[in-house]
């Protein structure tokens, strides 16, 4: 690790830089590419590190507010190298893959560059696994070594923190030093509850996250059309459809594959929040049951009210009844997804 | 016929007394599944929904000749429930519960690996053999018997193109989840080799979505398979680097894009719809070619 600090005003990093001598002063969002987007910049010295600081904190960088900096030691870089843990989705196995070629994102690296090992979790990393990677890199000696342990040790905690991704990158050779000058390491949403100790972290809107804490998976769009469907994979669709008719739709939404009537309100009361032009709910009720989503809509209009026009396909189990209840209320239903996502469509070109 | 499961095949549930397993119990036996025992720690030596409960799948399998089971455990616990499944002797495993960490589904199909037992899902909605048999959560009254296949990682979604597909008088053998997890028990590919030599499945609907590369790696058999395929693909309208429901469902540094997915399928001659409703139309007219 090279020597840094924290620092969150323009004077604490110029102190820093003093302290420490020519830095990189590193954005803290929790987001990729910072280096690109601006968010990493150099300072030589006291005059270099308050423009540096000046222009970094409170910088938006790529939607997030630039709140902290990372001033960090400034390294002579001698070679810049790569190494990673992963899960192959393919492989259905973890995969290492480390390259003599770092410091750019990996899918820049060229394919002969990169060298790829899976491992089996019952066995674990053998060491000779590490010493043979690192002997591929092209590296000998004392750096192979180095380079070796860094790879064991960066499976362990691909192990031990239930990580997606740890990732070094760029492992830098300084003279006789490597040092991890950037790292990420992304966690398993679904092992969150096994490492109670790690801050939990959403990276989504103020809107997204609030929809997350209820429970509900949702991603905010730039469109107009607000969506709700159940299941992943009936809500991707949606949205699809929307677009192929012309329309914009304003987020994903999905209630869940066998929602009942609270939950599947809560989510159109956030619809609701989003101040679309129309909202389009699309149900084909397998363990959903048509007449219970048919309540929730009917709760919400004689509740808070929905303000904007609404437009249901409802298909599947108990189908008509959720059209008595909805008729009962004065909304239409539709039986086809492809009619209610056109008449959804139009009704946002209207507005 | 079909693939999978039939009207033979023995099924227990494990996770048989809680809210989702007790329901789905009974649903699965309605539908002429034989459902011949549960499991549930505690509890064993009770009958839920008449069905004989155990404390251990060894006893299960032993006592009522089980070789297929269905999970319904939370996810903290389905690792240690797939494990005592898979070292009973269980040859076919349907996970239905959603957020198992990914390490763990990684370590259950290493052990499937080794005992020579096929996994669904994680975080599907299982399989039914129209007619015949099912195990998970599909719904009852929408499939019909007959000779297409589906194969899908979405559970809504497969309900929806087979319900078209049975309100056009195509009927189904079976359809299979894949589930919408990034590490997955079965492969399109796996799915697609076992319809090829499904004499009653005479053509294949495929559903994808965004994210990883099972499609594409699909693409070089469905090039030498002897029946259509039909593919619709999830996910046209999602952004890059946003998880779309599914764990799985996510365009990642410029990996697992629709249209990656749609040159491999349609490079390898299967037919790609734009829309799920065009499903049906498609399928109609492959099968019309012969």
């Amino acid at each position: 690790m090279p020597e840094g600090r924290l620092a969150s005003t323009v004077a604490e990093v110029a102190a820093a830089v003093a302290e420490i001598g020519p830095a990189a002063v590193k954005a803290q969002v929790l987001v990729g590419g910072r280096g690109k987007a601006g968010g990493i910049r150099f300072a030589e010295n006291r005059q270099e590190a308050e423009a540096v600081a000046g222009a970094i904190l409170g910088m938006n960088l790529k939607g997030y507010l630039v709140e902290r900096v990372y001033v960090e030691e400034k390294l002579a870089v001698d070679a810049e190298y790569y190494v990673s843990v992963t899960v192959d989705r393919s492989a259905r196995r973890p995969l290492i893959m480390a390259s003599a070629k770092g410091g750019i994102e990996i899918e820049d690296v060229a394919e002969e560059d990169l060298v790829r090992r899976h491992v089996d979790l019952s066995f674990g990393l053998p060491a000779y696994l590490g010493r043979e990677i690192a002997a591929e890199m092209g590296l000998s000696g004392d750096l192979a070594k180095q380079v070796a342990t860094i790879i064991g040790q960066l499976y362990d905690v691909f192990r031990s923190h239930d990580a997606e991704l740890v990732e070094i990158n760029p492992l830098v050779r300084s003279g006789e030093r490597i040092v991890a000058a950037d790292a990420r390491l992304n966690i398993d949403d679904s092992a969150l509850y096994r490492h109670p100790g790690l801050p939990e972290v959403d990276e989504g809107t103020a809107l997204e996250k609030k929809v997350h804490a209820i429970g509900l998976a949702y991603v905010e769009l730039d469109g107009d059309v607000a969506i709700m469907a159940n299941g992943a994979g009936m809500s991707m669709a949606t949205l699809d459809a929307v677009q192929h008719f012309g329309g914009r739709p304003a987020n994903f939404l999905d209630a869940g594959g066998g929602a009942s009537v609270e939950p599947t309100a809560q989510a159109i009361e956030v619809l609701c929040e989003m101040h679309p032009k129309v909202i389009l709910i699309n149900i084909f009720g397998g363990i959903t049951r048509c007449d219970d989503v048919a309540r929730a809509i009917t709760q919400v209009k004689a509740g808070p009210g929905i303000p904007v026009p609404l437009v249901v396909r409802l298909a599947g189990t108990n189908e008509q009844a959720g059209i008595e209840i909805l008729k009962a209320a004065g909304i239409q239903a539709y039986r086809d997804m492809d009619q209610a996502a056109q008449e959804a469509v139009r009704l946002s070109k209207e507005a | 016929m079909g693939i999978l499961i039939d009207r033979a095949t023995r099924v227990m549930v494990q996770g048989i007394t809680g809210n989702q397993g007790s329901f789905h119990a009974g649903q699965m036996k309605a539908y002429g599944t034989q459902v011949v025992a549960g499991t549930s720690p505690g509890r064993g030596g009770s009958l839920h929904e008449g069905i004989p409960v155990y404390d251990r799948v060894r006893d299960a399998v032993q006592e009522t000749g089980a070789s297929a089971s269905c999970m319904f455990v939370p996810a903290p616990f389905a690792k240690d429930a797939a494990f005592e499944a898979l070292a009973a002797g269980i040859q076919l495993l349907v996970m239905v519960p959603e957020h198992v960490p990914v390490q763990d589904t990684i370590a259950i199909l290493e052990y499937a690996r080794y005992q020579g037992a096929v996994v669904l899902g994680p975080n599907t909605f299982g399989l039914i053999t129209a007619g015949e048999a099912k195990m998970g959560i599909p719904p009852n009254h929408i499939f019909q018997p007959g000779p297409i296949g589906i194969v899908a990682r979405s559970g809504t979604l497969s309900y929806e193109i087979a319900d078209a597909l049975t309100r056009a008088g195509l009927g189904q053998t079976t359809a299979v989840g894949m589930g919408g997890d990034p590490v997955a028990g079965q492969t399109f590919n796996e799915i697609l080799h076992r319809f090829d030599q499904d004499p009653a499945t005479e053509l294949v609907v495929m559903v994808g979505e965004i994210g990883g590369s099972a499609e594409e790696e699909a693409a070089p058999f469905i090039q030498r398979m002897n029946k259509p395929v039909v593919a619709y693909l999830a996910g046209k309208a999602a952004p890059a680097g946003k998880r779309m429901g599914h764990a799985g469902a996510i365009i990642e540094r410029g990996r697992g894009t629709l249209e990656s997915k749609r040159q491999a399928l349609e490079g390898a001659g299967a037919t790609v719809v734009e829309m799920p409703w065009d499903v049906v139309p498609a399928v109609q007219r492959r099968l019309a070619k012969g």
